[in-house]
C-alpha cells in the first residue's frame, strides 16, 4: 500500500494539476495578504473560500484521478497485490498530495506576512487542519462515487452534484426546515443536522475559534454546551474522522465486489 | 494447470460467461500457447479477467494448479499479464515505471535484455505521457515478460507494433513456450494465431464452443483458411 | 457711545476687584489652615505603638489629625469615623473582618481620606450592605491606594459629594448575584471621581443609581459576574478611558440622560445576555472613540434617542449594533466596523436613524471619483440577520455559501429588510485604524 501511496503521490506531484491547485492557493494567499495587510480578516476570507473550494476541487480531483488512471490501475490490478490496498494507497496518494498545495500554497504567503509573530496562527492552523480533513473526506467520497459509476460523465456529474448538494442545497433545506418548525425546540435538531455534513461541521469547527462570540449568543442550553465548553471541538472533531472512515469503510465493501 | 468449472457471470442483465467449462494444461502435460478466440461480445476479455481476479464470477470456480484463485491475490506473482490498452501515468519515466512495477512484486527481473530487444533504451528517461502507441506497447510487453511466471496472458498483444517487434515479440512467445510456460492470447489477427497457437478456445454465448488445434478447427469446418474457418464457426 | 464705553470700563474695574477680593480670601484662608494644621497631630498605631487599635487611634484623634497605621494585621470592623482625619496605612497594613457582618469603616464626615491600607475578608450578608469603607453624609473625601481581597462589598457611598476614588484594587469571588456585592457601589451622590481602579470578581464592578455628575475614568473592571460598569437613572456623568473585560453581561447604562462614554474599551463579553454595552431608555448621549471588540453583541439599544456615535471601533463582535424597542434620531458616523458577524441587527422595518460615512469591512462597492467615499450605498442589515432574529437555531449556518447566497439576493432587492436603512457614503478606507 505504502508503495502504491508513494508512486501516486509522487504522479500527482509532478501533474499539471497539482500546480495548478499550489499556484491557484499561492496566488490567493498573496492576494487576500496584500490586499487586506490584515491577518485576521484574511483568515476569515479565507475560511469561506476553504468551506466551498477545497471540497470541491477534492471531489473533482478524486473522481478525475480514477477515471484518468483506471487503466494503470487495472495493471496493478493483475499485479500480486491485494485490492484494498491498490485503492487506499491511491487514495491516500491523493489526499496527501492535495494536502500539500494547500499547506504550501496558503501557508508560504502567510509566514511571509510574518504569521508565525501573529495571534492569527492559531486560527490559520486550525483552517489549515480544517482544510486537509475535508480534502481527506472529498477524495474519499469521490472515490466511492467513481467506484460505483462505470460512465466518466456520470461519474462527474455525481461529483459536482454531491458537492452542490452538501456546499449549499443542504443547507438550504436545514434552513427551510428550521423555519417551517420553528414552534419547536430545534437545537439538538440543528446541532445533529451540521453533524451530517462535513462541510457544516467543518464550518462550525472553524466558527468554534473565529466567532465564538457570535454562537453563544443563541439560548439553547444544547448549544451552550456545546458551543461554551471543549465538547463541541471534541465532537466535531470526531464525526470529521467518521466522515472519512465510514467512506473508506463502504470503498472496502465496494470492491469485494467490484469488477473491472 | 488452469481449471475452470461451471463459470458464471452476469453485468446486469446480460449474461457474459453461461456455465464455462474449461481445461487448459492439466498436470503433467507441456506448456502450450493458447488462443482465446471469439467474436465481439463473447466474453474472452471476461473470461480472462475473471482468471486476473479483477472480475469477480456469480458462480463457479476457477483453479490455478489445483489452488483456488477466487478472492486471492497472491497467485497473481506467478502470472504475467499484458493489458490491452497500454495506458500508463502520464508523469513517470519508462525508467520508473519499470523500477515500480519491479517494486511491487517481490520476484527477480530481467528487464535489461527486453529494453535491448525493443530498442527502448533512448526512451528510459522520457515521460510515458509523450510516447507513441507503438512505444507504450513495447514498454508494456517489457513490462509482461521481464518476470518468470509459469503463466502468461497476453490482451491483442501485437496492437501498434511495428514488423520487427512483432518479430521479436514472436520470438518471444516462443521461447517462452520452449520453457514449459502456458500462454493465453486473445487476439483478433488471424495470421498470427495461424502461426502461434497450439490451440484454439473458442469462445461463443459465454460458453466453449470449440477447443483444439488449428488443424482440428480447419477439419472441422472444412475451410483451408483460419480466417473463414472461424467465420464459419460463427455462422453456425 | 462714550456712556457706554465708561460703562463697560466700570464694570470691568469691578470685575477686577471682585478678583482681589477673591485672592484675599483665598490669602486668608491659607494663614487660616496653615494656622490650623499647626494644631494637629499624627497619631501610629502599631503592635507595639502606644495605641494599638484603629479603633481606639479613631477615637482619640480630633479634626485634621493624621492617623498613621504601620504594618500589621489589625483585626477590627466597626470603626466609627465622624472626623476630619486622614487614616494613612504604611506599607500596607492588613484590616482583617474575619467575615463578620460588619463594614470596617463606617464613615460620615467631611474631609477625610483612607489610603494605603489591605481589607480582607469582609463578611456576606443577604440582609445588610457590607463593605470595607461604607461613606455615607460626607463631602470631600479621598478614597485611594488600598487593597481589598475577598470583600463583599468594596466601597459603598452614598448621600455624598466631592469624592475621589482612585487606584484601588478590589477583588472578590463572586459566584453567584444574589450572594455577592459590588466593588464600588454609589446610590445618591454628586460631583465623585471613581478613577484608576481595578476591580474583579465581584458581583458589578462599579454600581451607580441616582448619581449626577460625576467622572469615571481609568479604570479596569473585568471577570465580574453582572456588568462591569452599571449606571442607573444618572445623569450628566462622563466616562472614559476604562476598560470593560470577560464581564457577564458587559457594561449596562440605564434610564440616565446627557451621558458622555469616551476612549472605552469593552472586550469579550460573551453570553446570551452579554453585551459590550447595554443601553436601556438612553436620551442625549455621546459614544466615541470607544473600542467594542469581540462581544457577543457589541451595543444592545433598547429605547433610546438622540444619541451620537461617532469614531467607535466595532471589531469582531458577533453583533455590532442589536436595535431593540424603538429608537430615533440617533445618528452613527465615522465609525469602523470590522468583520462583525452581524454588523446590525434590526427590529423592525421603520428606521429613523442615520448611518452616514462609517466604514464597514463588508463593503464590496467601488469608488471611481476617488474621493475616499463608495459610490454605492451600503446596506448593514442582513437577511440573515432577520432570518436569525425569527429563528435562533439558524445561526448554526452562519459564513454558510447558502446564507451567502441569500444576503446576495436580499441586497440586490430589499423586501424583509427596510430598504432606506442605508449608508449612503460608506468609507473606503478606516478611520483612525487600530494598531
Amino acid at each position: 500500500m505504502l508503495k502504491i501511496l508513494k508512486y501516486s503521490f509522487y504522479d500527482l506531484l509532478r501533474s499539471r494539476w497539482s500546480y495548478v491547485y499550489f499556484i491557484f492557493y499561492l496566488f490567493l494567499g498573496f492576494v487576500l495578504l496584500f490586499l487586506n495587510n490584515d491577518m485576521n480578516k484574511a483568515v476569515i476570507t479565507l475560511m469561506n473560500i476553504i468551506i466551498v473550494l477545497t471540497p470541491l476541487i477534492g471531489t473533482i480531483f478524486g473522481v478525475m484521478y480514477y477515471y484518468n488512471s483506471k487503466e494503470f490501475t487495472e495493471l496493478l490490478l493483475a499485479q500480486p497485490i491485494k485490492r484494498s490496498k491498490i485503492f487506499i494507497g491511491q487514495y491516500l496518494g491523493i489526499s496527501l498530495s492535495l494536502t500539500l498545495s494547500l499547506v504550501l500554497g496558503l501557508g508560504i504567503p502567510f509566514m511571509i506576512y510574518g504569521l508565525s509573530k501573529s495571534t492569527a496562527i492559531f486560527d490559520f492552523s486550525l483552517l489549515i487542519l480544517v482544510g486537509s480533513f475535508l480534502n481527506f473526506i472529498f477524495v474519499a467520497l469521490a472515490y466511492n462515487i467513481a467506484l460505483s459509476t462505470e460512465n466518466k460523465i456520470k461519474g462527474f456529474g455525481y461529483a459536482i452534484l454531491l458537492w452542490l448538494f452538501l456546499a449549499v442545497i443542504y443547507d438550504g433545506l436545514f434552513m427551510i426546515s428550521l423555519i417551517t418548525f420553528n414552534e419547536y425546540p430545534l437545537d439538538k435538531f440543528s446541532l445533529f443536522a451540521t453533524m451530517f455534513n462535513p462541510i457544516d461541521l467543518s464550518r462550525i469547527l472553524i466558527l468554534l475559534k473565529l466567532d465564538i462570540s457570535v454562537l453563544l449568543g443563541y439560548t439553547g442550553a444544547v448549544f451552550k454546551d456545546f458551543f461554551g465548553t471543549k465538547t463541541g471541538s471534541f465532537l466535531s472533531f470526531l464525526v470529521l474522522c467518521l466522515w472519512v472512515i465510514l467512506p473508506l469503510a463502504r470503498m472496502k465493501m465496494k470492491l469485494r465486489k467490484k469488477d473491472f | 494447470m488452469i481449471e475452470i468449472k461451471n463459470l458464471h457471470k452476469k453485468f446486469g442483465k446480460l449474461t457474459v460467461l453461461d456455465g464455462l467449462d474449461l481445461t487448459i494444461n492439466p498436470e503433467g502435460s507441456e506448456g502450450g500457447i493458447f488462443a482465446i478466440l471469439g467474436p465481439n461480445g463473447s466474453g474472452k476479455t471476461t473470461l480472462i479477467k475473471c482468471l486476473l481476479g479483477m472480475v469477480i464470477p456469480n458462480k463457479g470456480t476457477i483453479s490455478i494448479a489445483k489452488k483456488s484463485v477466487l478472492k486471492k491475490w497472491d497467485y497473481r506473482n506467478n502470472l504475467n499479464y499484458l493489458p490491452q490498452i497500454a495506458n500508463f501515468p502520464a508523469n513517470l519515466s519508462v525508467i520508473e515505471l519499470i523500477n515500480m512495477v519491479k517494486n511491487l512484486r517481490p520476484k527477480e527481473a530481467h528487464e535489461q535484455n527486453l529494453i535491448d530487444l525493443f530498442g527502448l533504451q533512448e526512451f528510459l528517461n522520457k515521460k510515458l505521457g509523450n510516447l507513441s502507441g507503438g512505444t507504450k506497447q513495447k514498454v508494456n510487453l517489457v513490462l509482461t515478460f521481464m518476470f518468470d511466471s509459469d503463466l502468461i496472458i497476453l490482451d491483442e498483444p501485437t496492437t501498434g507494433l511495428d514488423p520487427i517487434a512483432l518479430i521479436h515479440l514472436k520470438e518471444l512467445i516462443v521461447k517462452e513456450k520452449e520453457k514449459g510456460k502456458t500462454i493465453l492470447i486473445t487476439t483478433h489477427i488471424m495470421s498470427f494465431v495461424d502461426e502461434m497457437a497450439d490451440e484454439i478456445v473458442f469462445l461463443l454465448d459465454g460458453k466453449i464452443y470449440f477447443k483444439g488445434s488449428v488443424a482440428k478447427l480447419k477439419q472441422q469446418t472444412n475451410q483451408p483458411n483460419l480466417e473463414h474457418a472461424i467465420a464459419n464457426l460463427i455462422s453456425k | 457711545m462714550t456712556s457706554e464705553v465708561t460703562k463697560q470700563k466700570t464694570e470691568y474695574l469691578d470685575s477686577t476687584k471682585q478678583g482681589w477680593r477673591i485672592l484675599y480670601g483665598f490669602l486668608l484662608l491659607f494663614l487660616f489652615s496653615t494656622n490650623f494644621h499647626a494644631q494637629t497631630k499624627t497619631i501610629n498605631v502599631c503592635a507595639s505603638c502606644k495605641t494599638k487599635t484603629i479603633k481606639d487611634a479613631v477615637s482619640f484623634a480630633k479634626d485634621g489629625d493624621t492617623i498613621l497605621v504601620k504594618k500589621g494585621l489589625y483585626k477590627e470592623t466597626q470603626i466609627f469615623v465622624k472626623k476630619s482625619i486622614h487614616l494613612i496605612g504604611e506599607d500596607y497594613p492588613v484590616i482583617d473582618a474575619e467575615n463578620k457582618t460588619d463594614s470596617v469603616f463606617a464613615i460620615s464626615a467631611n474631609n477625610f481620606s483612607i489610603s494605603g491600607f489591605k481589607f480582607i475578608n469582609i463578611g456576606m450578608s443577604y440582609t445588610k450592605e457590607i463593605a470595607a469603607i461604607f461613606v455615607s453624609h460626607s463631602k470631600n473625601f479621598t478614597l485611594k491606594n488600598n487593597l481589598l481581597n475577598n470583600v463583599f462589598y468594596g466601597f459603598i457611598i452614598q448621600s455624598s459629594k466631592y469624592g475621589l476614588i482612585q487606584n484601588n484594587k478590589v477583588t472578590g469571588n463572586a459566584i453567584d448575584e444574589t450572594s455577592s456585592g459590588n466593588g464600588v457601589h454609589v446610590w445618591k451622590c454628586k460631583n465623585l471621581r471613581i478613577e484608576q481602579n481595578t476591580i474583579t470578581g465581584m458581583r458589578d464592578g462599579i454600581y451607580l443609581e441616582f448619581v449626577n455628575k460625576s467622572f469615571i475614568s481609568n479604570n479596569t473592571s473585568k471577570n465580574n459576574i453582572r456588568y462591569g460598569l452599571h449606571f442607573m437613572f444618572s445623569h450628566y456623568n462622563e466616562y472614559h478611558h476604562n476598560e470593560f473585560k470577560t464581564n457577564g453581561a458587559g457594561v449596562a447604562v440605564m434610564f440616565s440622560k446627557f451621558i458622555k462614554m469616551h476612549h472605552n474599551t469593552f472586550h469579550y463579553n460573551w453570553g446570551t445576555a452579554a453585551y459590550g454595552l447595554l443601553l436601556k431608555e438612553i436620551n442625549d448621549a455621546e459614544i466615541y472613540e470607544n473600542i467594542f471588540e469581540q462581544n457577543t453583541t457589541g451595543i444592545n439599544i433598547d429605547g433610546c434617542n438622540r444619541i451620537n456615535y461617532k469614531n467607535n471601533h466595532f471589531i469582531r463582535n458577533g453583533w455590532a449594533l442589536k436595535f431593540t424597542g424603538g429608537c430615533y434620531t440617533n445618528v452613527f458616523e465615522f465609525n469602523n466596523f470590522m468583520h462583525n458577524a452581524f454588523d446590525l441587527s434590526y427590529n423592525s422595518r421603520l428606521n429613523d436613524n442615520k448611518f452616514e460615512a462609517n466604514y464597514w469591512s463588508e463593503y464590496t462597492g467601488y469608488d471611481l471619483d476617488k474621493n475616499g467615499i463608495g459610490d454605492v450605498p451600503f446596506r448593514p442589515v442582513k437577511l440573515f440577520s432577520y432570518v436569525v432574529n425569527k429563528t435562533p437555531e439558524t445561526l448554526v449556518l452562519l459564513r454558510s455559501l447558502f446564507v451567502d447566497i441569500i444576503n446576495f439576493s436580499e441586497k440586490v432587492s430589499p423586501v424583509f429588510t427596510p430598504d432606506n436603512l442605508m449608508d449612503n457614503k460608506p468609507l473606503m478606507k478606516p478611520i483612525n485604524p487600530l494598531e
